[in-house]
C-alpha cells in the first residue's frame, strides 16, 4: 500500500491530500502522525485527483507536514465475531474494554445496504415489555422500530433499561435474546448507569456496548450507531438470534451530523440540520426488520430527547415519519411523580394492530385499547373546560370523565419501575377503569365484548368510588 | 457509446471534466459496477451526472458510458402484480438474485424476457396503423386485459403479422412500414421516457367520481375520475392507512401505488395484504390489479426523485388502453426533499426552507399528469392522483403543503386531534375541501339519487353548526345550551361517529357502497327531524335520549349488512314509535 507523506488542507475534522491517483468515495483511510498514533478517517469527497478526509478522532494535533496517510482499498468495515458479545466497543468499533482485538470471522461495510422489501417478513409477533402503557396501548412488535421521545431529565434512561430487563419473548426465542447498546454523545454517568444496569439485570454476556461520549468527537458518533446495526444485523441475519438495539441520544447523534455538515460547507436546511437529515436518519432506522430465510429479527428502541420538550423539532418530527410509531414521554405527567410519565394519545405503535388480538396477546386487545384512547381523549376535553368553568360545575358525565382521568394515570399509566405486568392483568385493569365510565359512553367496543368485561360493581369496589362519584 | 471518466464524486452527485457530447437527462452508466445515473448539467467545463444508486467505492477515473436516450421505463405485459424499485427494477428479480439485500448495480430487466404470453393479433397485413392504435392483446391477469399500442409518433401500413400463439415482450409481432418507407417492429413491449407525459387525443372534462367506499371521502368531499386530491397530515394521523384504504377498494380498474421514501414494512404489509384481499367488484386479488412501486426510505435519494415518475408513467401507459388507473404517491413529501437534496448538492440557490425554486413547477407538472382523456385508440381513460403529504412539524404551511394545494383540487386534511382520539380516517371535516361537488353533483342524482346533494349539504351545516356551538360550549359548558341546540350537538355526534367515522378492519365496514352511504344520511337526518319535532313541543332532549335511538344510530354501521338495506326501513319504525310516544305522552 503507498504511504503519502504530508496534507495539503485541514479543516476542522476535515483533511484535504492532493495527488491521489486511485481512491474510492467513502473508502477508509488510516493516517499516521508524527508521534507514532494512528487515526482513521474516511473520504467523503472525491474531485480528480483531490481527496477530502474525514478524521474519525479529530484533527488536533495534526500538521501539514508530519502526518502519513494509507488508503485502505475499501470502505470502513466492522469485524464480526459470536465473541463481540460481552465487549465494549468506542464509536468507531475499536474495543475500549482492555480485552484486545476481535478475532473476526467476518467483516461488514458498517453503512450496510437497503433491505429488499420484497425479502422483509410482516412483523407480527409482540414483545411483552411488562409496562402496561406500552403492552396495552402501544405495543412493542418483534422487527418494530419505536422510538422513545423524551425530554432533558426525564425517565428515558430507566424506562430503556425496564424494558432490556423485562423484554420477554415468547417460547424457545427466549434464550437467542441479545441488546446492542450505542450510546451517542451521552454523558459518563448515563452510560455508566446503562452498564450498571445491565450487570444488575444479569444480561451483561448478551449486550455489545458502544459508546461514544459527549467528549468523544463527533466523527465517531456518527459512526456508532453504523457499527451498532452491523453488529446487529450480523448476529440477526446470520446467527439467527434476536436483537433489540437500543440508541441514545439521537438528537446528539443528529446535532454531530449538522455540525459535520457546516464544516463541509453544505447548504443548511431547518434549524441548520442538512437537507439529506431524513434520508440519513432513514439509513439507521430502516435497518430494523426481519428478512426471509433468517429466524433472527432487528427490533430497535432509539431514544431522544426532544430540544425544549418541542415534538416539532425537525429530530423528533423526521424520525417520526420513518419510524413506525412513537412513545412519547410528558412532563406534566413526570412532574406528578407518574413513573413512566407516558402520554397515552400522542404514543402509537402503527405495527400494533396486526401483532395483537387472538393468539397473540387477547382478542379484546383492540377494543380495549381503542376505548381507552377514545376516553382519555375526552378526558382532555372535561379538563379543559374544568379549567374554564371549574370541575364543580361540569356535567355528571364529564365529571366521571375526570374521575377516570385521575385514575387512569394512577394506576394504568403509574407502575412501579420493577413491576412487571402481564397482558392479562393490564387489560383487566383497562377494563375495570373503563367499567367507572357509564355504559353508553363506550361506543369502541361491541355489545358482547362489553357483556363480558363491564363490571361497573366491582370496578367500584376495586378502587373505592360510589357509584354517586 | 460515448465513454468518458468521472472526475469527482460527492454522494449521489458525480461530474465529469471536459466536454462530453453527453445529452441533458441521457441515461448513464457510471463506473466498473455500471451504476444507473442521469445527466442532469451541462457546461463546456463539467457534466453533472445524478446516479441513482449508492456510489461508495466509486472512484475518479472509472468510466462512463451514455446510451443516446433518456431514462426510460418498459411498458408491456408483467407491469401488473409486481414490484418495482424507483427506477423499474423488479425487486423480486433482484432478490432471487442476490438475497434479501439490494447490491449496487444490479442489472436486472424490468419485465421477464422469457414469460410467453398467449397473444390474439387484431391487425392484417395491408392495415393502416396510426399512434396509439390496439394491434394486439394478451391477458396480463383474470382480469386485466393488456392491449399493446402502436408507440406515440409512430404510423404505417402493416407489412407483416404474427399468427395468433404465444411471445415474449421482445417478439416482434408486427412489421410496419413507416412513412418515410422505413420498416419498423411492434412488440409486447415499448419504452417510454418517464419524465415526458405520453400524448392524448383530447382532454375531457371529469364529471364521474372515484368511488372509494370510505363515507367522509365519497358524500363529503368526493373525488372525481381523472381527479387530483392531497392527503396531508402530520405523522400518526394516518395519511398511509387512508392510502391504502383507496387503494383497496377505489373502483379503479387498475391501482398504482408509489411508496416513495417510505417505510420497509409499510410496502411489505402492502404487498402481502393485496395478494391476500379480493377486490370486491371482480372478486379477483387485488394485486391482479395493482403494480407497486418501492422506493423506501433507505434506498437511494435519486431513485426516489424518479420513482413518482415511473409511477405516472405505467399509469398513463394503462390508460392509454382505455382503463381508469388511480396512482397513490406516498409521500410526495419525501420526493420533494429528494428535490432538496439533490439541489443541495448541486449548490444551487435555495428557496424557501431550502427547498430549490423549481419546486412549484415540478409538483405542478406532476399532478397535471392526471386526467380524464380521450385516448389515442379512441378510448377513455383516466388518471386520478392521490398524493400523500408530510409537513414538517404538522405545519400546513410549509412550502409543498402550500404548493401541492395549489395544484390538487381536492383536499383531505388529517387532524391530529382526531387521529389520538382514535377517530379513524381522521379527516377533518371543516378544513377538506372538494372542487368536483359541482362536476359530480349530476352524477350523483342519476345514479344514486336526486337528493344525495341536498342531505350531504344538510349533513355538512349540521357539521358546521356543531363546529360553531363547540365554541360556546368550550367556554361554558354544554348544559346550559337550550335544547335545540343540544340536539345540534347530538345529531352531529351521531354523524361523526356513526357515519363519519369508519373502522377499516371491520368486515362489514371497511368499504361501503354508495346507496347505504345515502341512506346512513338519510336516516341520521331522519332522526333529527323527528327529533326536532319533539324538542318543539318542550319535550326535554333527555327524555328523547333516554330512548337509546342515538346509540343504535351509531351502531347501525355494524348492525346493517352492505348487502341487506331492507334493515333500515327498522330504523325508521322505532324512530318512529318511540319519538310518537313522546309526541302523544306530551298531549
Amino acid at each position: 500500500m503507498i504511504e503519502f507523506v504530508g496534507l495539503n488542507a485541514i479543516n476542522g475534522p476535515l483533511i484535504v491530500l492532493d495527488g491521489v491517483p486511485k481512491a474510492g468515495y467513502e473508502e477508509q483511510v488510516s493516517l499516521r502522525m508524527a508521534n507514532g498514533e494512528t487515526r482513521m478517517g474516511r473520504i467523503v469527497q472525491m474531485e480528480g485527483e483531490r481527496a477530502v478526509i474525514q478524521v474519525f478522532e479529530g484533527t488536533r494535533g495534526m500538521a501539514l507536514d508530519n502526518t502519513r496517510v494509507t488508503f485502505q482499498g475499501h470502505p470502513m468495515e466492522m469485524p464480526l465475531a459470536m465473541e463481540l458479545l460481552g465487549r465494549s466497543f468506542n464509536g468507531s468499533g475499536r474495543p475500549i474494554d482492555g480485552m484486545g482485538e476481535i478475532f473476526a470471522e467476518t467483516s461488514a461495510d458498517i453503512n450496510g445496504l437497503p433491505m429488499n422489501p420484497v425479502a422483509r417478513v410482516y412483523p407480527r409477533n409482540y414483545i411483552n415489555t411488562g409496562i402496561s402503557t406500552i403492552d396495552g396501548l402501544a405495543t412493542l412488535i418483534r422487527g418494530q422500530k419505536l422510538p422513545i421521545f423524551s425530554g432533558s431529565g426525564m425517565a428515558h434512561d430507566k424506562l430503556a433499561v425496564q424494558i432490556v430487563r423485562q423484554a420477554q419473548l415468547t417460547g424457545t426465542d427466549a434464550d437467542n435474546f441479545v441488546i446492542v447498546f450505542a450510546a451517542m454523545g451521552v454523558k459518563n454517568d448515563v452510560a455508566d448507569y446503562f452498564r450498571r444496569s445491565f450487570e444488575e439485570a444479569g444480561v451483561m454476556d448478551k449486550v455489545v456496548m458502544f459508546l461514544n461520549l459527549s467528549d468523544d468527537p463527533i466523527i465517531e458518533r456518527i459512526l456508532a450507531p453504523r457499527c451498532a446495526l452491523t453488529t446487529a444485523e450480523y448476529f440477526a441475519f446470520q446467527q439467527g438470534l434476536h436483537v433489540l438495539v437500543i440508541m441514545t441520544d439521537i438528537t446528539a447523534y443528529c446535532e454531530a451530523l449538522r455540525e459535520f455538515s457546516s464544516s463541509k460547507g453544505e447548504i443548511p436546511g431547518r434549524k441548520g440540520f442538512p437537507g439529506y437529515l431524513y434520508s440519513d436518519l432513514a439509513s439507521l432506522y430502516e435497518r430494523a426488520g426481519i428478512i426471509e430465510g433468517s429466524s433472527g429479527s432487528v427490533t430497535q428502541v432509539p431514544i431522544l430527547t426532544m430540544p425544549n420538550d418541542d415534538i416539532t423539532h425537525p429530530v423528533p418530527d423526521l424520525t417520526g415519519y420513518i419510524t413506525e410509531g412513537q412513545i412519547v414521554l410528558e412532563r406534566e405527567l413526570d412532574q406528578k411523580g407518574i413513573y413512566p410519565p407516558i402520554s397515552v394519545l400522542p404514543s402509537l405503535s402503527r405495527l400494533m394492530k396486526d401483532g395483537i388480538g387472538e393468539g397473540f396477546t387477547r382478542s379484546d386487545h383492540s377494543a380495549c385499547s381503542n376505548q381507552l384512547f377514545a376516553a382519555y381523549a375526552r378526558v382532555q376535553d372535561a379538563r379543559a373546560l374544568a379549567s374554564v368553568i371549574g370541575e364543580e360545575e361540569l356535567a355528571p358525565a364529564d365529571k366521571k370523565y375526570i374521575l377516570f382521568g385521575r385514575l387512569f394515570e394512577e394506576h394504568f399509566v403509574n407502575q412501579g419501575n420493577l413491576e412487571n405486568r402481564t397482558i392479562e392483568q393490564t387489560l383487566n385493569l383497562g377494563w375495570q377503569l373503563l367499567s367507572l365510565l357509564p355504559k353508553e359512553e363506550l361506543d369502541r367496543c361491541d355489545a358482547k365484548t362489553l357483556e363480558q368485561f363491564y363490571q361497573p360493581e366491582e370496578a367500584r369496589k376495586t378502587f373505592g368510588v360510589s357509584a354517586e362519584d | 457509446m460515448k465513454e468518458s471518466a468521472v472526475w469527482s464524486i460527492n454522494g449521489p452527485v458525480v461530474t465529469i471534466k471536459g466536454a462530453t457530447g453527453l445529452q441533458m437527462m441521457e441515461m448513464v452508466y457510471v463506473g466498473k459496477k455500471r451504476l444507473i445515473g442521469e445527466v442532469i448539467n451541462i457546461s463546456d467545463a463539467r457534466t453533472t451526472i445524478q446516479v441513482y444508486e449508492p456510489t461508495t467505492g466509486l472512484a475518479p477515473g472509472e468510466p462512463v458510458i451514455g446510451t443516446d436516450g433518456p431514462l426510460c421505463a418498459t411498458l408491456g405485459p408483467g407491469i401488473l402484480r409486481n414490484i418495482f424499485d424507483g427506477i423499474q427494477r423488479p425487486l423480486k428479480e433482484i432478490s432471487l438474485q442476490s438475497g434479501a439485500f439490494i447490491p449496487e448495480g444490479s442489472d436486472v430487466p424490468s419485465l421477464d424476457m422469457e414469460k410467453k404470453w398467449q397473444v390474439k393479433l387484431s391487425v392484417q397485413k395491408g392495415d393502416q396503423l396510426s399512434e396509439g392504435q390496439i394491434f394486439a392483446v394478451t391477458q396480463e391477469t383474470p382480469v386485466i386485459e393488456h392491449r399493446a399500442m402502436v408507440p406515440p409518433g409512430l404510423s404505417g401500413e402493416v407489412v407483416s403479422v404474427v399468427p395468433e400463439g404465444e411471445y415474449t415482450v421482445n417478439d416482434a409481432l408486427v412489421v410496419l412500414k413507416d412513412k418515410n418507407g422505413k420498416e419498423q417492429e411492434l412488440r409486447l413491449a415499448q419504452k417510454w421516457p418517464i419524465k415526458v407525459r405520453r400524448p392524448v387525443a383530447e382532454r375531457l372534462p371529469v364529471d364521474r367520481p372515484l368511488i372509494t367506499g370510505q363515507r367522509v371521502i365519497d358524500t363529503l368531499f368526493p373525488m372525481a375520475k381523472g381527479g387530483t386530491a392531497a392527503v396531508p397530515g402530520g405523522f400518526g394521523a394516518g395519511k398511509t392507512m387512508t392510502q391504502h384504504q383507496l387503494a383497496k377498494w377505489s373502483d379503479a380498474d387498475i391501482i398504482i401505488y408509489i411508496g416513495c421514501g417510505e417505510r420497509g414494512n409499510e410496502m411489505t404489509q402492502v404487498l402481502q395484504e393485496f395478494s391476500e384481499l379480493a377486490d370486491p367488484k371482480t372478486g379477483s386479488l387485488l394485486t391482479d390489479r395493482t403494480a407497486l412501486i418501492a422506493n423506501t426510505s433507505n434506498m437511494p435519494v435519486a431513485a426516489r426523485e424518479a420513482s413518482v415518475y415511473t409511477g405516472i408513467t405505467l399509469a398513463e401507459y394503462y390508460r392509454d388502453m382505455g382503463y381508469h388507473v388511480a396512482v397513490m404517491a406516498d409521500s410526495t413529501s419525501r420526493w420533494a426533499e429528494a428535490l432538496r437534496e439533490i439541489s443541495g448538492r448541486l449548490e444551487e440557490m435555495p428557496a424557501e426552507e431550502g427547498y430549490p425554486a423549481y419546486l412549484p413547477s415540478r409538483i405542478s407538472q406532476f399532478y397535471e399528469r392526471a386526467g380524464y382523456m380521450k385516448t389515442l385508440c379512441g378510448k377513455e381513460g383516466s388518471v386520478s392522483i392521490i398524493g400523500a403529504v408530510s409537513p414538517q412539524g404538522a405545519d400546513f404551511s410549509e412550502p409543498v403543503t402550500q404548493n401541492t394545494k395549489r395544484f390538487v383540487r381536492c383536499f383531505w386534511a388529517l387532524d391530529k386531534a382526531l387521529a389520538y382520539a382514535r377517530h379513524y380516517p381522521a379527516i377533518n371535516w371543516n378544513t377538506s375541501y372538494s372542487e368536483y361537488l359541482d362536476d359530480l353533483a349530476p352524477w350523483y342524482a342519476e345514479h344514486i339519487s336526486p337528493d344525495f346533494m341536498q342531505r350531504r349539504r344538510e349533513i355538512s351545516s349540521l357539521l358546521l353548526e356543531e363546529n360553531k356551538l363547540m365554541e360556546i360550549v368550550k367556554l361554558i359548558g354544554s348544559d346550559v345550551l337550550p335544547d335545540d341546540q343540544k340536539l345540534i350537538l347530538e345529531a352531529a355526534r351521531i354523524i361523526r361517529v356513526g357515519l363519519l367515522q369508519q373502522n377499516a378492519y371491520h368486515q362489514e365496514d371497511t368499504y361501503v357502497p354508495l346507496p347505504k352511504q345515502l341512506k346512513m344520511m338519510e336516516v341520521i337526518l331522519y332522526f333529527y327531524e323527528k327529533a326536532k319535532q319533539a324538542v318543539a313541543r318542550n319535550i326535554p332532549i333527555s327524555e328523547i335520549l333516554e330512548q337509546g335511538l342515538s346509540d343504535r344510530l351509531v351502531k347501525m354501521k355494524y348492525d346493517i349488512p352492505n348487502a341487506n338495506l331492507e334493515l333500515f326501513d327498522d330504523y325508521y319504525k322505532e324512530i318512529d314509535r318511540k319519538i310518537n310516544s313522546l309526541l302523544e305522552r306530551a298531549i
